[in-house]
């Protein structure tokens, strides 16, 4: 099979169209899965009582927010190097996903430091470098609006995010490169120090977290694809029969 | 099963606010993307194909 094949705009759009309900399937069972075990099987932490459960969805959108924006260096890598145009629009795709994540993490943080901490806040490498993320994220999405050549807003959001993917490891490794009040990461490859039934509802939390963003970007992908190849003939064809017939999927 | 009844389920072990503050902020920024995806989707489908019937009328003779 060659996947790139996949990297012209007009192949990967039916592709994205096909796997978007597929995703959006997966990440709502692994979500009821996870919310399931984490409220109603999941026994509550000796030492934090009922406030840890906030954790499955902090832990996973803090991955995600992460891992997304890593994806979206990784694209507009691709993008600068090969000069393909569906990289761009993958970034673009990925970026209000991944602040949004960002988002739920640092708001999910604050409501479990306030118990449990005794603070909604504290400057520590972690938050910082975690809120330094947001800002990363909302540049991106500032900068490539703003710009009105859209291959010139692609060539800068690509800078962007390359430039910043660099806080990405500053983040992850922070708790163990400084003190910080955020503790170290309790699930590392290799072993984890969390009760197996918690650890459970946090990896179905993450992988929904996964198949939702995978579900999301695609979708928004598709609606990039067509803004931006609508002279092309395939893209007005299908602007035209989907114009038509007044369908939104 | 972990809880006793309904209200000690909401009550969270006193910390009710900080667990549903979570989760109600969360889901509810995951069901507002899902909300504003499908409405762009659509204005920009509305856009793209009246666009094309302009440039097609300009086109013509």
């Amino acid at each position: 099979m060659n996947f790139f094949r996949f990297s012209s705009p007009q192949t990967f759009y039916p592709l994205a169209g096909r796997l978007v309900p597929l995703f959006a399937a997966l990440a709502a069972a692994c979500a009821v899965a996870g919310l399931y075990i984490g409220f109603f099987v999941a026994p509550s932490d000796a030492v934090q009582g009922e406030v840890y459960r906030i954790i499955h969805l902090h832990v996973a959108a803090a991955w995600m927010s992460m891992f997304i924006y890593l994806v979206m260096a990784f694209w507009s890598a691709v993008g600068l190097g090969l000069g393909t145009r569906l990289s761009f629009y993958m970034t673009q795709a990925l970026a209000p996903t991944g602040a949004m994540f960002c988002f739920i993490a640092l708001w999910t943080g604050a409501l479990w430091g306030r118990p449990t901490w005794g603070a909604y806040w504290v400057w520590d490498a972690r938050l910082t470098s975690q809120l330094l993320l947001l800002f990363l994220y909302f540049g991106f999405i500032a900068l490539t609006r703003a710009i009105d050549d859209p291959r010139r807003a692609d060539k800068a959001g690509a800078i962007i995010a390359l430039v910043g993917a660099v806080n990405v490891p500053i983040i992850y490794f922070s708790v163990t490169w400084w003190n910080t009040l955020h503790q170290g990461a309790s699930v590392k490859p290799g072993g984890s120090s969390m009760a197996s039934v918690m650890l459970w509802a946090m990896l179905l939390c993450a992988l929904a977290a996964w198949f939702y963003s995978l579900a999301v970007s695609l979708a928004r992908a598709r609606r990039i694809i067509l803004e931006r190849e609508r002279h092309t003939e395939w893209a007005a064809a299908e602007i035209a029969r989907r114009g038509a017939g007044g369908r939104a999927d | 099963m972990h809880w006793q009844s309904v209200s000690e389920f909401l009550a969270m072990g006193g910390r009710g606010a900080f667990v549903w503050g979570s989760y109600g902020v969360g889901l509810g920024l995951i069901a507002l993307e899902l909300w504003l995806l499908r409405r762009r989707q659509r204005s920009s489908l509305r856009r793209l194909s009246r666009l094309q019937q302009l440039e097609r009328q300009k086109d013509r003779p």
